[in-house]
């Protein structure tokens, strides 16, 4: 037989042989995929960042489709708008979201908390964190060397000249990635209504948070004995604002004008912490006046 | 019998260390350098080579034996394994989807990286390049995909310390990766020669 004719059968039939066998597999081996998993995932923002839960949009789509009880409002990053379609898409009840934003509890930056060594190693908070709890003199605060600002998936955070970072509330989708990341645990998510929050997540007695940061919260409680509505909690030498109070009862913060430290500001986003204008905003005139 | 099993022994930690086919034959870098980033993937990614290329191989001896010889036509040997392995990989992903889901989600990315790749087209070329025999060849494939797992498992468990030193900016990522995989094949270059194959 001719050479070239043999090669030309052995070959056709060789991928007669895979194409059958594959066609076969496929009918045979085929998997239903509901395709609303297909439409979710669509309608998620695919920034990927797992704030959900989920490894992943594919993941949380498949989830929320599949599984009764995975709440459709788990996407922070798509806020109300994509809930709602979620929601719709899946016939689960949304629940409203309320939107929040990233808040750095520190107002330390470089010149107002000491250092304890002099650091030169990686500019990572977490190596830095490995090295006797990282340079601050306060083992509490910001180290400043950026790590939520390079895990940050929508660029919504900076590092100021000081040394604190600043969020973007425009770029700030809530996804939690800093809160995570921060091996100080100093950042927290915050309703975007918040009225005023603590810049400082101190444990320390007054005496000690003080000498190690002039804007320590030094825990003298009298921004609690201020407050008519018991919003502000004492707890581990720290005041802890319950900013669901605040936002519905408190329309003069009068708990602002006491504070020594000025550790407790007007909740302003946007800023590095602990800059805060009283006077730019009318919830904190009450202070200013006295 | 001892005989056979020395044989055996030595083609395997030959293909295991000596001839390491990451690391002295510089086959499947693609992968090697693309998974190496996490231990858990390059675990994963080790085990899906090894057996792909077992079970490839198989399937390899069987068509070079049965078909390409018997018509004289091992020159068409590397195009047929190319056909052969891109359509076992398709079939054992669809398989894996349906039948065990969970190795799906273990292994599914893997196993389209490896559909296309030279490590797995290399072990059973070599393998009817050397005239080998059925039970040599299985052996040779596994001792290939060990030496797979064993290099990336290596190159991931460096790479993850890497993450906190102080690199310079210029080689960080993929450029000390490289330099690093020059270092990890320098020391296998110890062995060469140890074992013949």
């Amino acid at each position: 037989m001719d050479k070239s004719l043999l090669i030309l059968l052995v070959l056709t039939s060789l991928g007669l042989i895979f194409g059958f066998i594959l066609a076969f597999a496929n009918k045979k081996f085929a998997i239903e995929v509901n395709p609303l998993i297909h439409i979710v995932e669509d309608v998620l923002p695919k920034g990927q960042c797992g704030a959900c839960g989920f490894a992943g949009c594919m993941a949380y789509a498949e989830a929320v489709v599949l599984n009764p009880d995975v709440a459709p409002n788990l996407c922070t990053p798509g806020k109300d708008a994509v809930a709602k379609i979620v929601a719709e898409l899946t016939g689960k009840a949304a629940a409203p979201m309320e939107p929040q934003i990233a808040q750095v509890k520190c107002a330390g930056s470089n010149h107002k908390a000491g250092k304890s060594y002099a650091y030169s190693g990686v500019e990572d908070c977490v190596a830095a964190n490995l090295l006797f709890g990282g340079p601050k003199s306060c083992k509490y605060g910001c180290l400043g060397l950026g790590t939520c600002v390079k895990t940050c998936p929508f660029d919504a955070m900076t590092m100021s000249a000081d040394g604190l970072p600043i969020i973007d509330p425009e770029k700030c989708t809530s996804c939690g990635k800093c809160v995570s990341v921060c091996p100080k645990q100093v950042i927290s998510l915050m309703p975007i209504g918040a009225r005023v929050r603590v810049n400082c997540s101190s444990k320390d007695k007054g005496a000690v948070a003080k000498k190690a940061c002039s804007a320590a919260c030094i825990g003298c409680s009298l921004c609690m004995r201020q407050c008519p509505y018991e919003a502000i909690k004492m707890e581990n030498n720290l005041a802890i604002v319950d900013a669901k109070i605040c936002e519905e009862k408190c329309s003069d913060a009068v708990c602002l004008s006491k504070c020594p430290t000025k550790a407790i500001r007007p909740f302003v986003t946007g800023i590095v912490p602990g800059t805060e204008n009283e006077e730019s905003i009318g919830i904190a005139c009450a202070s200013c006046a006295k | 019998m001892a005989d056979i099993f020395r044989e055996y022994f030595t083609l395997f930690m030959g293909a295991v260390i000596v001839n390491n086919f990451v690391l002295t034959r510089f086959l499947g870098l693609c992968i090697f350098f693309g998974v190496s980033k996490s231990l858990n993937a390059s675990i994963g990614m080790g085990m899906a080579v090894t057996s792909v290329m077992t079970i490839s191989s198989i399937l390899a001896w069987v068509v070079y034996n049965y078909v390409l010889q018997p018509f004289g036509l091992t020159f068409l040997t590397t195009i047929v394994f190319v056909v052969l392995i891109a359509s076992f990989v398709q079939l054992l992903e669809m398989v894996i989807k349906k039948h065990a889901p969970a190795l799906y989600n273990m292994w599914g990315i893997y196993l389209v990286l490896i559909a296309t790749n030279c490590i797995v087209l290399g072990v059973p070329l070599l393998n009817a390049e050397s005239n080998f025999a059925f039970g040599k060849s299985i052996v040779h494939a596994i001792g290939s995909g060990a030496g797979f797992a064993l290099a990336i498992i290596l190159m991931a468990s460096l790479r993850e310390k890497l993450q906190y030193a102080d690199v310079p900016k210029s080689l960080e990522g993929l450029g000390i990766a490289f330099i690093l995989a020059g270092m990890l094949a320098l020391s296998f270059f110890g062995f060469s020669g140890m074992i013949p194959l």
